[in-house]
């Protein structure tokens, strides 16, 4: 029988390495000290929500992988993450409404996820939900601000909406292992947390003055290891130094 | 008794021997706030004695938050202080669950934070949903103890802590957040 459990947990922890990876790449070109500093805070919590979930991959899949094989060492194509993660953070506006949508999405996953019958991964969730309250809190008021800003602001911020948004429908739609995990016991039911999604991004969206488009062109295929291309450059970079000089230490 | 580290005597209580290990992670600190011991930040979750035929001590360790660097520089740190008191079997492992809350600092930990320039945590968190535009109640000044304070940022140099701005002194100072 096929261990869903592995790619469940693989699953999880590629989706918080590739945000935090995008995140990290704002570190030193934030537009103000400050929020530099805040996005960088947040990218440093994905990276250790996601060090956690490969740390217990690769308990749960033995034949030697560590965490660093499972980070640096798989093909685009073995990455179960999901689209939006992997996009370009294209303007400030864009990569905080990313973290939004996201965030969003993180905070009710692991919210059920700490009823998980599998205690380690109850355990993570209980510990990252914390952090992901404040990456909530911190993007919600972004939207708000810049979607109820200035006229150049709200624009940025409608323009970011047409490029993310096809992009959202993907978080809830369950890959096989998804479906899996959740009829084991473990996983996550996407479909329950739907609701609380939606509720919260109207929400927000009423207050930063913002109107949802409408659901067309939805992108899927990233949690089945069909990604966009940007998720091979972003690889290249993030594996780069792992794969030229194998095990390299600083 | 005598499988024990050197310097435990066959006189010692297994209490003893406890209490002297958490007043060695005592001198522990914290390598990113260093008036801070280990125990003051509240992540030691237990100490305690392996049953024979095992032998030594276990040290039961609990992260503030999943991507702090500090961690391994703390076990690290647990690690060099046990050993110079000739503590040689130490087993260190990590523990999740219950996750870390600020409301573990002790007592003394946050009258050292406030005397070293960072604002403690307060004693009960006002704010823990996702909403937005939320604050917590005023935080005092750590320098002129004033509460007409501002956030400034939720995020500052490390995870661990918030930006603030006195208004009255002017103090632009560090506030432990609440977690």
């Amino acid at each position: 029988m096929k261990n869903y459990l592995v790619d469940y947990t693989l699953h999880l922890a590629d989706n918080a390495l590739i945000l935090g990876h995008r995140n990290s790449e704002w570190c030193g070109h934030g537009p103000v000290l400050e929020q530099d500093m805040a996005i960088s805070n947040i990218a440093l919590d994905c990276i250790g929500q996601a060090r956690n979930f490969y740390q217990y991959a690769a308990q749960l899949s033995g034949n030697g992988a560590t965490e660093d094989s499972l980070a640096y060492l798989r093909d685009a194509v073995d990455f179960k993450n999901s689209l939006l993660v992997e996009l370009p953070n294209g303007d400030w506006g864009q990569t905080v409404l990313r973290q939004f949508f996201f965030s969003g999405y993180q905070y009710f996953l692991y919210g059920a996820l700490q009823k998980s019958t599998d205690p380690q991964l109850a355990a993570i969730a209980e510990k990252a939900l914390k952090e992901v309250t404040y990456h909530l809190r911190w993007s919600s008021e972004w939207v708000i601000r810049l979607g109820d800003g200035t006229a150049e602001s709200k624009e940025r911020m409608l323009h970011a909406l047409e490029i993310l948004w096809p992009y959202t429908e993907e978080l809830f739609q369950p890959a096989g292992y998804e479906l899996a995990a959740f009829s084991e016991g473990y996983g996550v039911n996407l479909a329950g947390i739907r609701t609380d999604w939606d509720e919260k991004i109207r929400s927000v969206f009423h207050e930063a003055t913002l109107t949802l488009p409408n659901e067309t062109g939805m992108q899927f295929g990233g949690k089945e290891g069909k990604h966009t291309e940007y998720l091979d450059k972003l690889l290249d970079e993030m594996q780069g130094l792992q794969r030229m000089y194998p095990g390299a230490e600083w | 008794m005598e499988t024990m580290d050197k310097n435990i005597t066959v006189n010692d209580t297994l209490e003893e021997v406890r209490l002297r290990i958490w007043k060695i992670l005592e001198t522990v600190p914290d390598p990113e706030v260093p008036v801070l011991s280990v125990v003051d930040l509240g992540i030691i979750r237990d100490v305690f004695p392996f049953v024979p035929p095992l032998v030594g001590w276990g040290i039961l360790v609990t992260p503030t938050y999943t991507g702090c660097p500090a961690i391994d520089v703390m076990k690290t740190g647990i690690r060099m202080a046990l050993l110079q008191e000739g503590f040689t079997n130490i087993t260190i492992t990590d523990t999740l669950s219950p996750a870390w809350t600020t409301e573990w600092m002790s007592e003394a930990g946050k009258q050292k934070l406030k005397a070293y320039g960072i604002a403690p945590p307060q004693y009960r968190q006002s704010v823990c949903t996702p909403d937005a535009f939320q604050k917590e109640e005023a935080i005092p000044c750590p320098l002129c103890n004033s509460y007409h304070t501002r956030l400034v940022s939720q995020f500052g140099s490390t995870a661990c802590k918030a930006l603030y701005q006195c208004n009255d002194c002017k103090e632009p100072f560090d506030y432990f957040k609440c977690h």
